[in-house]
């Protein structure tokens, strides 16, 4: 990006209609690790590639439980993303007490952004540096979100952020149409692959990435927001790359978890 | 016109007992004003988090709205420490909870029970404005002082003078505590009118909790 005269204050315009600051902002959603987020009908699934600032310490959280029903997976300036999911988390908590019932998570959204534009018309306030997917399950099903640090936010079949995310994006554009009836294993598998497209090499284990789910099975059970635990998620990573080895042909997932219904291993034949 | 009284008794009692490792919460169901019944089947009892379990008798709306409350600080709670509310610790935050608002209290005459973080069994019981203690039982409500006298002769360990030092908790089984709850409750029902219809009986124990309703006299 480059400096001018329009970009000290995010309350001057530039004299082509851009709020420099604002922008500057979602460059630092750019630099942060990737993250992914998918959904069906019925669940949605997100993703974090997790980066440690050195080997010594422990990698950033990025992934947060908002609600039973929701949950945001961030990218950025992952402090800004902390204070964010504590005001989402209270959102949540007030709309409940006096509904009776969760907020759906278009208004949860909703309220994100509209906390994000109040950023960008302050001159004494500076834009959230970091963007959110945000994943919920609500009366109308599963939904994802996007919430920009413009203030701006659109629901998403699919949708990466962060460093490299533009390799994740183009494998979820290629299979996007189709995930309104993936089977969460399906979900979760596609983000495993999504975030491996953004490791660029490096080998996706259960230590450098966090999977997180929600959703309403078949049965209509709620599955509430959580975090699929290391060593699950290891599992399944182990059987993702035992169904790669085996002939494209034949590529029926060997785990030993999975109950397939009806359609076959799609994520892996390609 | 008389002055506007944000207040109201809608009677009703509720009892716990601690074991040594389980808990025993019960209340019963029915909800009156004046000398009307509003209706008989009435939980006075909330599960706060997994092994904490509410009863409150005295005015049922601030009941609720406390219930309320602590639900959503028990939420907070679980964001910011990534594990539900021990028994100790929400007694404390209902003791804070009730103080907060000692100028115009809630009328709410609380029972607490659960298991700690051992896994024993304990009884806060509380006042209007939070003061409270751990015990190994308590009655509180219209009902109390028809029960506690029965519960202190059956339950009460010898003074503290004796040596070895008795436990708080009872040494009853979870099978005794519970019958001891029924004929408290059996004999509460005869001589108070607010007491009476049902009674939601919850124990708590290593493995979750279970409910039980037991029919009481309706008159």
């Amino acid at each position: 990006m480059f400096r001018n005269q329009y970009d000290t204050d995010v309350t001057t315009w530039s004299p082509a209609g851009r709020l420099f600051q604002v922008e500057y902002a979602m460059e630092a959603v750019k630099q942060g690790s990737a993250c992914v987020g998918l959904r069906s009908r019925t669940h949605a699934v997100l993703a974090a590639a997790n980066k440690a600032a050195s080997e010594l310490s422990s990698h950033q959280r990025k992934v947060f439980r908002v609600a039973d029903h929701a949950g945001v997976a961030l990218a950025g300036l992952t402090a800004d993303g902390r204070v964010l999911s504590r005001f989402l988390r209270s959102e949540c908590i007030n709309h409940a007490f006096v509904y009776d019932a969760p907020l759906p998570v278009s208004r949860l959204a909703l309220r994100l952004a509209d906390k994000a534009q109040v950023c960008t018309q302050r001159s004494w306030k500076r834009p959230y540096g970091v963007g959110l997917l945000v994943a919920g399950l609500d009366e109308s099903g599963a939904h994802l979100y996007y919430n920009c640090p413009s203030g701006n936010y659109f629901e998403y079949q699919a949708f990466a952020i962060g460093s490299r995310s533009q390799a994740a994006k183009t494998f979820l554009e290629r299979k996007f149409k189709g995930y309104d009836d993936y089977t969460p294993d399906q979900l979760i598998r596609d983000a495993l692959s999504a975030i491996k497209e953004t490791l660029q090499g490096e080998k996706l284990t259960s230590s450098n990435c966090t999977l997180a789910i929600v959703g309403r099975k078949d049965d209509g059970t709620v599955e509430p927001f959580e975090m699929i635990d290391a060593k699950r998620v290891q599992e399944i990573i182990d059987s993702m790359e035992a169904a790669e080895e085996t002939p494209v042909a034949a590529a029926e997932p060997s785990s030993t978890q999975e109950e397939d219904k009806g359609t076959d291993a799609a994520p892996m034949d390609i | 016109m008389g002055r506007f009284d944000p207040y109201e008794n809608n009677g009703g009692t509720c009892v716990a007992i601690a074991g040594t490792d389980y808990c025993v919460v019960a209340a019963d169901t029915r909800l009156s004003v004046g000398y009307s019944i509003l209706t008989r089947d009435h939980s006075k009892i909330a599960h706060l988090a997994d092994k904490c379990v509410l009863a409150s008798s005295g005015f049922q709306g601030d009941v609720k709205a406390l219930q309320k409350n602590l639900s959503a600080k028990e939420l907070v709670y679980e964001h910011n420490h990534n594990k539900k509310m021990s028994c100790p610790a929400m007694a404390q935050l209902l003791s804070n909870t009730l103080y907060y608002k000692r100028f115009f209290p809630y009328y709410a005459f609380n029972v607490l029970g659960g298991l700690d973080s051992q896994g024993k069994g304990c009884v806060f019981t509380y006042d209007a404005v939070g003061s409270y203690e751990r015990t190994g039982y308590s009655a509180q409500g219209t009902g109390a002082a028809l029960m506690m006298p029965v519960l202190d002769n059956q339950l009460k360990s010898p003074s503290p003078l004796l040596l070895p030092a008795r436990d708080a908790v009872t040494p009853l089984s979870e099978s005794d505590a519970v019958d001891l709850v029924k004929d408290v409750f059996a004999s509460a029902t005869e001589r108070d009118i607010y007491t009476g219809d049902k009674v939601e009986i919850v124990v708590i124990n290593r493995s979750g909790s279970h409910r039980e309703c037991i029919e009481l006299r309706k008159d």
